[in-house]
């Protein structure tokens, strides 16, 4: 077997804790189709007939009753842990291990693209690569947050990019957070790689794929919880370490004594593989080399090498935060040729209806309507002369006559009384909003989920 | 009686030669209804004349049944009755060996008893031998074809050699067959891109950035993904020279053998070789198998084919795999030192060599001699776009040797200066050209003209059967957008497939006449370029 998919889909949506608070980021509707369903789309489309899925045992419930995902071809091999543990992605692979028999593609749940996977796993697979990984140009995101105070944005950490000529191979990669007082790169890259492109504005797209040896190498080393966060900057930085001696190592402060000891072994972990010296005669005798310009060979001799792909035209991006989360909403619909209109819906004849809005199964809209570039759900009754524009109704909402909703996001459950106008706002699950209320870029939720610190 | 039978049976020879000959060339076309009235005169005639035609017509008709079966039912009812008026004296030669790539040579059907024993002698042998060679480059047995007009080629004679697919690409009957034929593998089909100059237009010309496993699905069942990672490989250049590329396809073999599982009810060493048939036509699909290539493969087929039946599936394994290493290190590995030492006889001090792209067996015998502390200096041409004389170039570098480098533009300027020309090869041909990276036979060209001895380094291995004077009829064609190159930021050819009267052409062998080689030097000692014929004699009476 070639690939194992893991499916990560445990996460909190710790960016965006006024829609998670009661339905878990997996479950989370886009498109009227929950948000994990794009992720296993993307494998089934791929070829992929299983996949393992790591999550907690409430989104395992969820997700068995789902229509949607019964619908999914791909077996699903669930996995559950803990919901409060602290559990990062590194921690759950560990978890999983017994079940890794060969190399692994790891995707995130929240991840919604329609890029071409052979151009991943063929980096993975032609340069005998330890880890590649799916990067793309970051989307600006325009939706005004609702909830939003004022304009201020919290500053996002930038992630600083390290890559090669080709844009192929990955040089050097580090959070702001990380680089106390500047971006130092070490002398062994730069000899190497005289030339290399910094870029700042790529999003990680959080699809990898590993090797079978990194999982072994995390299960020694427990310290490391999360892949993105330490794994992949870990291994981008053993590609250019002093190799595989017993005696050496002075060049990182993280290489402390515990690790040293550790890191003989994992080099050799993650060097090994079968039939290595007719791969080597191989090398030897092929006349290529992946640099010019200096005098060593292909890679550079290094064993570890780290790639990437870079998408630039395309939708990939990852809805883990609010804004991207309706920008999801309005932009998947097009990714698949489905009627916009569910056909168990009863929709008036007089009501207006844009062409980028979708409208769930079973739901109801009564006449003189107006329905903009937003998403209904399932089972939501919409009463006479209601203006819906740029947002996303979840399911079992009841909203009565009247009302005027802009730029929200109303989650399941919620009753909007008449004539009700909200603007930019965010209501939680199973509110209820009084008749004639005036909302402007508020958070509405239930006094339990304002207690929740 | 005797004689009359004798006198009627020579008289029908003439024109019983003809028919079968006419039907051993027409196999598989419908039968018209002339040869439909010969064939059923042939029939009296052998009647008439069956006590001295009984061996050879019941193996005949026994032939006749295998292949004719499949490709002429007129001629079905011909040998029934012969074996039927058969003496029981005829023991049933079921030993007979029955490749079912055969098509019966009636051209061995001669009336006299003794050339009858001759021919029937004489076919057993070729038969023999023609289960040996197996499937040749491009010819696929009749076991695998489906759909295909023409009968398989007869290993016997009269020898009709089919074509193979990957040069005929402009025939769209043969694309058709090859199209069904890998969807019965289940192997995507690869597109070809770009406008293919109108010289070339029989051959395969793909793009790099389409590579075979956008079709493919992604945890790859269907083909080993050993195999997908090398076919990978070759499609994007990494793994490349005849050496290079044979070691991998060896290696990602053993893998495939050690992951092999016999299925129950079938036999190792017939599965085996059907599950590989599939793998050979991705590659090749990813990038045209050269000889080296084709010659591995053969040797390990025949080495599975070989495998006895009541073998144990570990030891069969084994067995193979250990047969794999032999290969590698009998045929490249040694060879490589017996060619070195040769040819380190040839060079001498003061000696300035030229050296032509990069071979990775003339770059060996250079690090040798040099170890052999001879003082000699070496000039690298290259040429575009694969310029691979740069990697030729730091790899002698890094030993130390001292090395000029220029392009292929300047070689006239400096033949003076040189010595001895020092050329690698792809392949060595069957009538003594030699194939090789193209530019070779320009270099062996001035070569000449300036009175430099040419020599040409190759291991026996790469020696193929096949027959080139020129290098249109069989090369191959890279991707053209190879050639396009961006300086200062500018990029002319750009959108070079709008402009209809452009084409771009980027080829990647070509052949040099056996005038222009001085000496070939394999592991089998130098000879010179016409004995190439013979060492393929050699070879074949060996296996």
């Amino acid at each position: 077997m070639e690939l194992q998919a893991v499916l990560m889909a445990a996460g909190g949506g710790s960016r965006m804790t006024d829609l998670t608070f009661n339905n878990p980021k997996p479950m989370l509707p886009v498109g009227n189709k929950p948000l994990v369903w794009y992720p296993l789309n993307l494998l089934e489309r791929v070829g992929f007939e299983e996949v393992i899925v790591i999550t907690t045992k409430e989104v395992n419930k969820m997700m068995s009753t789902d229509p949607k995902i019964k619908d999914v071809k791909i077996k699903l091999d669930v996995v559950c842990i803990q919901e409060d543990g602290d559990m990062g992605t590194a921690d759950a692979l560990r978890h999983i291990h017994q079940k890794i028999k060969s190399d692994i593609l790891v995707v995130s749940c929240d991840l919604i693209t329609d890029v071409a996977l052979h151009e991943v796993v063929d980096l993975f697979r032609a340069h005998n690569a330890t880890v590649a990984m799916l990067m793309s140009k970051a989307h600006e995101f325009t939706e005004i947050v609702p909830g939003q105070k004022g304009k201020k944005k919290t500053a996002e950490q930038r992630d600083f990019v390290g890559v090669d000529q080709s844009s192929k191979r990955l040089l050097f990669m580090a959070n702001e957070a990380d680089l106390e007082d500047g971006l130092s790169i070490r002398k062994s890259i730069m000899r190497k790689h005289p030339r290399m492109h910094l870029k700042t504005g790529l999003v990680d797209a959080h699809l990898y794929c590993l090797k079978k040896a990194v999982v072994d190498f995390l299960t020694e080393n427990k310290s490391i919880s999360s892949i993105r966060g330490e794994l992949v900057p870990y291994l981008v930085r053993k590609q250019f370490s002093k190799t595989t001696d017993s005696h050496k190592v002075k060049e990182d402060a993280e290489d402390q004594n515990q690790k040293k000891s550790d890191c003989s072994t994992n080099h050799e972990i993650l060097i090994s593989s079968r039939d290595e010296p007719l791969l080597q005669l191989s090398q030897e005798r092929s006349c290529w080399n992946d640099h010019h310009g200096d005098m060593s060979e292909a890679y550079h001799g290094g064993k570890l090498r780290c790639y990437v792909h870079i998408m630039d035209q395309g939708l990939c991006f990852r809805a883990n935060t609010i804004p991207a989360y309706m920008e999801a909403n309005r932009l998947t619909p097009k990714l698949f040729e489905e009627p916009a209109v569910h056909p168990s819906a009863v929709i008036s004849d007089r009501c207006q209806m844009g062409s980028d809005s979708i409208i769930g199964a079973l739901s109801q809209v009564a006449d003189k309507t107006s329905i903009k570039r937003s998403t209904i759900g399932n089972s939501t009754t919409i009463k006479e002369k209601v203006k819906v524009t740029n947002s996303i109704i979840m399911h079992g909402v009841t909203i009565e006559e009247g009302c005027n909703i802009q730029s929200s996001v109303i989650c399941s459950n919620v009753v909007i009384g008449r004539g009700a106008d909200l603007k930019h706002c965010l209501v939680g699950s199973g509110q209820q909003i009084d008749s004639d209320a005036e909302r402007n870029n508020e958070v509405i939720v239930g006094t339990d989920q304002l207690m929740e610190i | 009686m005797r004689s009359h039978h004798h006198h009627f049976a020579v008289s029908t020879d003439g024109p019983d030669k003809n028919d079968d000959v006419e039907r051993a060339k027409c196999e598989g076309k419908e039968m018209t209804k002339e040869e439909k009235q010969r064939l059923r005169k042939e029939k009296k005639q052998q009647k008439k004349s069956k006590e001295k035609k009984d061996d050879a017509a019941s193996q005949e008709s026994e032939k006749g049944k295998k292949s004719d079966g499949k490709s002429s039912p007129a001629s079905q009812p011909l040998p029934k009755p012969t074996t039927q008026k058969a003496p029981s004296a005829v023991p049933a030669p079921a030993p007979f060996p029955m490749p079912a790539s055969e098509a019966p040579a009636p051209a061995d059907k001669p009336a006299k008893s003794k050339a009858e024993l001759k021919a029937e002698r004489r076919a057993r042998q070729e038969a023999d031998r023609a289960s040996k060679q197996g499937s040749k480059k491009g010819e696929v047995g009749p076991q695998a074809s489906a759909g295909k007009p023409k009968a398989p080629p007869s290993e016997l004679q009269p020898v009709v050699k089919r074509l193979p697919e990957h040069m005929q690409v402009d025939n769209p009957d043969v694309l058709k067959k090859l199209a069904k034929k890998l969807e019965r593998q289940q192997i995507p089909l690869r597109l070809d891109y770009g406008y293919k100059v109108s010289l070339f237009s029989h051959l395969h010309q793909y793009s790099r950035k389409a590579p075979l496993t956008q079709q493919l699905s992604i945890p790859s069942t269907v083909i080993h993904p050993a195999i997908v990672r090398l076919g990978l490989q070759y499609s994007q250049g990494i793994v490349a020279g005849s050496n290079a590329r044979s070691v991998a396809l060896l290696h990602a073999f053993k893998q495939v053998i050690s992951d092999y599982t016999t299925p129950p009810n079938e036999e190792l060493s017939r599965d085996l070789v059907n599950k590989l048939k599939p793998y050979i036509s991705f590659l090749n699909q990813c990038r045209p198998l050269s000889a080296s290539m084709g010659n591995a493969i053969k040797y390990i087929k025949k080495e599975i084919s070989n495998i006895p039946s009541q073998c144990k599936e570990e030891e069969a394994k084994r067995k193979l795999l250990n047969c794999i290493e032999c290969y590698i290190n009998e045929k490249i590995i040694l060879a490589a030192k017996a060619i070195a030492k040769y040819s380190i006889e040839k060079i001498s001090d003061g000696d300035v060599i030229l050296v032509y792209g990069c071979s990775s067996l003339v770059n060996h015998i250079l690090c040798e001699a040099f170890e052999k502390a001879i003082k000699f200096h070496v000039i690298v041409v290259d040429s575009r776009p694969r310029l691979e004389g740069r990697e030729a170039l730091r790899r002698l570098v890094q030993r130390g040797i001292s090395c000029t480098y220029v392009l292929i533009s300047a070689v006239s300027y400096i033949l003076p200066e040189v010595s001895k020309v020092f050329l690698g090869a792809h392949a060595l041909l069957a009538n003594g050209y030699v194939m090789s990276r193209v530019g070779t036979s320009q270099i062996a060209l001035v070569a000449k003209a300036f009175n430099v001895p040419v020599l040409v380094c190759c291991e026996t291995y790469k020696f193929c059967d096949r027959v080139q004077t020129d290098s249109f009829v069989s090369n191959e064609l890279d991707d053209p957008d190879d050639l396009i190159v961006t300086r200062k930021g500018k990029t002319q050819l750009e959108d070079w497939q709008q402009v209809d009267s452009l084409g771009l052409l980027n080829l990647v062998y070509d052949v040099t006449p056996p005038d222009f080689v001085d000496l070939v030097i394999t592991d089998l000692g130098m000879i010179p370029c016409t004995s190439v014929p013979v060492v393929l004699r050699v070879k074949n009476v060996d296996q």
